[in-house]
């Protein structure tokens, strides 16, 4: 295959950027999207270029970090999956690609499509610790947990913390990633004691970082890898109307 | 107060306290709706009705009193929903200082992405109506007391019966998204109500559009005279 791609190249944060066109080639179907980078970084080495900055670590979808915006869409057009889990089979010979990196005033852009991602880092710090006895691990299955919240709290833990809630929100908010940190421990005992103090303090982080705030448009539910609901963002609302009404 | 102060300081609570001002907004137009429909029933009925507005509450209350009770209640409402909207829309504006190469669109309707610049045409609107049928400072034979005659009047312009079936298509547009939106805010959505509160949002969209249209298409073909 032979794909005509727009780079977005920043030098650092602080330089201007602008969108740089390069061809790839011999991109096979077989080949995730960032291998099909790793090409083309190959070919600008050759020729003495800089190659393209971009994030990765795991290559298999669970470590949230190779977030770019391919054509519109974050993690590109395929639902459920991040960026390296998408196929060059997705697209066809001839293609023109864009490429770009979450956009959001939280999210310095460090290097062409890698940002800085330390927000959310800060947002699940300002959470703070939750009150359990030391010492020896208990027993497995010593506090019961209900299934459905069980399952709740899993399926806000799958979140990677990719980011691309953010970049696909027409607000840049962070509202569906710090609703899956807020609904996970929200649905579990160990979680009760600092609920509402812990959802107080990550929304006051969330904003403080610059996010946006939430409109309900649901696009960061169809950009999430995870597939994370926005049904999240409802509990954290309700936790934080509980928050402000009935604890200190 | 503290605890609103706290939470008006949140952008969550920001939304929340739009949410309950926007519910509150919406069972104004309900009700208001449903008085226009009086208008049906005949000129004596329809200043029945207003005169009913502002006499309920006597003695308790002296006449006109529980209205003006009600409008500033209304006001304030109205001042809250669109501050809120405004910082937050100027959070919005800070939160991505350059846009997207290729914009991004995912999952907005065209109800969602309208809700801006929606409830600022609706804003100006609420400004004009006052004007032509309360105050009757832009009504061009405005007659104290005379409702009904006003109405009949003020919808034989075309161009002012026609503006306001579209702002009424606006206004069923920025219910659409806000009755599911303000539900969500306040938390009282899941996926399971997903659905069937969007239907209904939709529904009661759409049924307040042709409440409201109702009469100037009424007068404007002739049926009310
Ligand atoms: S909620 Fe989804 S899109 Fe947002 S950070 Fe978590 S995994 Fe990524
Ligand atoms: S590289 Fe880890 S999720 Fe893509």
């Amino acid at each position: 295959m032979k794909l005509t791609l727009h780079v977005w190249r920043q030098q650092n944060a602080g330089a201007k950027g602008g969108f740089e066109t390069y061809e790839a080639r011999d991109i096979g179907p077989d080949m995730s999207f960032l291998e099909m980078l790793d090409v083309v970084n190959e070919g600008l080495i050759k020729e003495g270029k800089e190659p393209i900055a971009f994030e990765h670590d795991c290559r298999e979808g669970i470590c949230g970090s190779c977030g770019m915006v391919i054509n519109g869409n974050p993690h590109g057009p395929k639902k459920a999956i991040s960026s390296c889990q998408l196929h060059m089979r997705t697209f066809a010979d001839g293609d023109k690609i864009w490429i770009e990196p979450w956009r959001a005033k939280a999210f310095p852009v460090r290097k062409d499509l890698v940002v800085d991602r330390s927000a959310l880092d800060r947002i699940i710090q300002a959470g703070g610790f939750i009150s359990v006895r030391t010492g020896s691990a208990p027993d497995a299955n010593a506090i019961p947990i209900p299934k459905e919240n069980a399952d709740s709290a899993f399926d806000a833990a799958t979140c990677i913390g990719c980011g691309a809630c953010v970049a696909a929100c027409p607000n840049a908010s962070a509202m569906l990633f710090t609703a899956a940190k807020v609904a996970h421990l929200g649905a579990l005992p160990q979680g009760q004691p600092e609920r509402y103090e812990r959802v107080r303090n990550m929304v006051a982080q969330m904003d403080a970082e610059g996010f946006g705030y939430c409109t309900n448009h649901g696009a960061c539910q169809t950009a999430c890898p995870k597939e994370i609901s926005i049904d999240f963002i409802a509990q954290l609302n309700r936790d934080m109307m509980r928050a402000f009404f009935t604890s200190r | 107060m503290k605890r609103i102060l706290a939470l008006y300081r949140s952008s969550v609570g920001k939304k929340a306290l739009m949410a309950a001002t926007g519910l509150l907004l919406f069972g104004f137009i309900v009700s208001h709706m449903l008085g226009n429909l009086k208008v049906f029933q005949g000129p004596e009925k329809f200043s029945a009705y207003a005169e009913f507005l502002r006499t309920v509450g006597y003695p308790l209350f002296a006449r006109g009193q529980l209205l003006w009770l009600a409008r500033i209640g209304l006001i304030v409402a109205v001042i809250v929903h669109v501050v809120a909207a405004v910082e937050l829309t100027m959070m919005a504006r800070d939160a991505r200082p350059t846009s997207y190469g290729r914009p991004v669109h995912l999952e907005d309707t065209y109800a969602s992405r309208t809700m801006r610049w929606g409830g600022v045409i609706l804003a100006g609107f609420v400004i004009y109506h006052v004007l032509h049928f309360t105050f009757g400072t832009v009504h061009p034979n405005f007659e104290p007391g005379d409702p009904y005659g006003n109405v009949i009047a003020g919808f034989q312009s075309v161009i002012v019966a026609i503006s306001y079936i579209v702002v009424m298509g606006v206004l069923g547009l920025h219910l659409y998204h806000g009755i599911w939106s303000a539900l969500q805010t306040l938390g009282i959505t899941s996926s399971e109500l997903d659905r069937p509160i969007r239907t209904a949002a939709g529904t009661i969209a759409v049924v307040i559009f042709l409440g409201f249209i109702a009469v100037p298409v009424a007068v404007w073909s002739g049926v009310l005279r």
